[in-house]
């Protein structure tokens, strides 16, 4: 396929899968902590945002390190997880997606919100008088609204999730196959004589994917900012 | 119909309002910051008062002593903001529909197509928010409101965003509105002209407090209330009858119980009951019936009060029949025409001072 071999394939997939499930899951998350960070206050809200926007400052080897105590198998999250669910995040390709989720976190509850702060609230309010209630106005009248943050913030999380190196390597380790992403994969081609030819091919990839996820981006923002105003007009 | 008691502290500012009142359309009136709009809201449930209740035909939406506070939801109250508040991202029919579908369908009292042609919205239903003019979306607004099915109606300065032609086609909406559905109206306002125009009775609010209510003719024409109504709108109120037009030079006459009016054409059939304000500083008085001049309302009264400050101006109030009538007159002429309290005096009133605003259905 494009002539890329059987290896590259798999490492393509792996990164699209890695990022794919990171993004799924960490955005039902980031709604509700965006929404609660744009509409509530509460004490300790100033500690929420710093915590929400740690992995943001921090360097992501620290994060990865920090996982790798937790949720590493004899982690003390990380071994009631394997024993009682029996999931486990450590060396697995979840691992990696969780890292990915982790550091792409804080830009997607940025991203929607502001998008939520830029909502008239009184929108909302003016849905209370109608009749709706709370969860009912905030799937009716908030989330379309804020639709256009909502599809940036997936996309600059996806974004990191696909380039993410420090965290993954420091907790899921390098593992062709399992944990073996994009940048881990030029990482090692750039470490073996005579790889800079397959690094190179990957980066091209890379670039690539990383142009296609902009653009369709770009036309999904396009098209929710358009049920806003009338293009029949 | 509405009975509010209510005390709240917003910052600095302490809310501590209560009045009852049962008309059609009942005129909530103070200047700006008075605390009018925190009254609707408290009444809608945006806001929650420390103390008292607030009731809306006999259902009491909140009653701090008994616990009960209703969210905005469960009220029933139909909320015109003063920028209509239209979601962007709907159309007009999805906007308007948005309350009546949380409504089970056996309480839906007001039918859509009425609504839509009650409010002239029948060629507007595909169109988004963003393309509609200021009148348009506030009759949507409007439209919206009611088919939630609301107990009552609240309008904030609903007229406050639009310009002159557009206010008076949503006063035309608005009275239309009142005719042919029985729903009670609170409307919001600073502006005398509309509340003259629209309620039958009004409430004033002063820094927080509501100084008095009554019906329009009453609280609007006390002047002791001047400070809180405001020395330019001085004025009063008379309840006429439409008695003839006079089709050749454009003029309408009025009859009241002291006597008859003349006011430029008035959009009325013979007989119906309008509503005509004079301001005034467009009376002025005479102790003898002026010959020889042109302005063509002259009525005679007897003067029952004057009210004198430091300053140029006195302000006379004459009794005209059973009608009251205000006239803003300068001190030195009441000294040089020795009016006082009992004296028989002419009123005189141009035609041309009334305009537009001035003159409206009852």
């Amino acid at each position: 396929m494009f002539g890329l071999t059987p290896e590259e394939i798999g490492i393509l997939a792996l990164s699209l899968r890695v990022a794919v499930v990171s993004v799924v899951f960490s955005l039902p998350l980031a709604i509700v902590v965006a929404y609660v960070l744009a509409r509530r206050s509460f004490p300790g809200k100033t500690l929420v945002d710093a915590i929400v926007h740690l992995p943001l400052v921090l360097p992501p080897v620290v994060v990865g390190f920090v996982l790798l105590v937790l949720l590493g198998k004899k982690g003390p999250i990380g071994s009631v997880l394997d024993e009682w669910f029996g999931i486990v995040f450590a060396f697995r390709w979840t691992g990696a997606a969780l890292a990915a989720a982790l550091m792409g976190f804080p830009l997607m509850v940025r991203a929607i919100r502001l998008s939520i702060e830029a909502i008239d609230q009184r929108l909302e309010t003016a849905a209370r008088t109608l009749g709706g209630s709370r969860q009912w106005v905030f799937a009716s009248i908030t989330l379309p609204l804020a639709l256009p943050g909502i599809i940036t913030g997936t996309l600059l999380s996806f974004a990191r999730g696909l380039g993410e190196f420090g965290a993954t390597i420091t907790f899921v380790s390098n593992i062709p196959g399992e944990t073996q992403t994009l940048p881990l994969a030029i990482y090692t081609f750039t470490q073996v004589p005579g790889g800079d030819a397959q690094a190179l091919r990957l980066s091209l990839i890379a670039v690539l994917l990383s142009v296609v996820a902009l653009m369709a981006s770009e036309w999904l923002t396009r098209r929710a900012k358009r049920m806003h105003t009338d293009d029949r007009r | 119909m509405i009975d509010v008691d209510i005390e709240q502290q917003l910052g600095a500012f302490r809310l501590a309002v209560k009045f009852a009142a049962e008309a059609p359309i009942v005129g909530l009136f103070g200047r700006s910051g008075s605390g009018k709009t925190s009254v609707i809201n408290a009444i809608a449930g945006i806001t929650t008062p420390s103390r008292g209740h607030i009731r809306v035909n006999d259902v009491a939406l909140f009653d701090a002593a008994q616990g009960i506070n209703l969210p905005p939801e469960q009220r029933r109250i139909g909320y015109v903001f003063q920028d209509a508040l239209l979601f962007p991202h709907m159309d007009v029919h999805a906007n308007l529909t948005y309350g009546q579908r949380l409504r089970p369908a056996r309480e839906r009292v007001i039918d859509e197509e009425r609504v839509v042609d009650l409010m002239g919205l029948r060629t507007l239903l595909r169109r988004r928010p963003d393309t509609l003019s200021g009148g348009e979306k506030q009759r949507v607004a409007i439209g919206r409101a009611l088919l939630a099915q609301p107990r009552i109606l609240l309008m904030d300065e609903p007229l406050a965003a639009l310009d002159v032609p557009r206010k008076t086609e949503i006063l035309d909406y608005i009275e239309r509105l009142r005719d042919e559905l029985a729903i009670p109206i609170v409307y919001v306002s600073h502006s005398v002209p509309e509340i003259i125009r629209l309620a039958d009775s009004v409430v004033l609010v002063s820094d927080g407090h509501c100084l008095a209510y009554g019906d329009v003719d009453d609280v609007m024409g006390r002047l002791d209330l001047k400070p809180a109504t405001g020395r330019y709108e001085a004025g009063s109120l008379i309840e006429t009858r439409v008695v003839a037009h006079h089709l050749d030079d454009d003029l309408t006459t009025l009859a009241f119980d002291g006597g008859e009016l003349f006011v430029p054409h008035v959009n009325g059939l013979i007989g119906e009951r309008v509503r005509a304000r004079i301001r005034a500083r467009d009376v002025a008085l005479a102790t003898q019936r002026p010959e020889g001049i042109s302005i063509l309302n002259v009525l005679a009264g007897r003067v029952t009060a004057i009210n004198e400050e430091a300053g140029p101006i006195a302000e006379v109030q004459l009794a005209i029949g059973a009608a009251t009538l205000t006239a803003r007159i300068t001190r030195r002429s009441v000294q040089q025409l020795e009016i006082r309290v009992g004296s028989d005096v002419f009123a005189l009133v141009k035609a041309v001072s009334f305009d537009q605003r001035s003159v409206g259905y009852a």
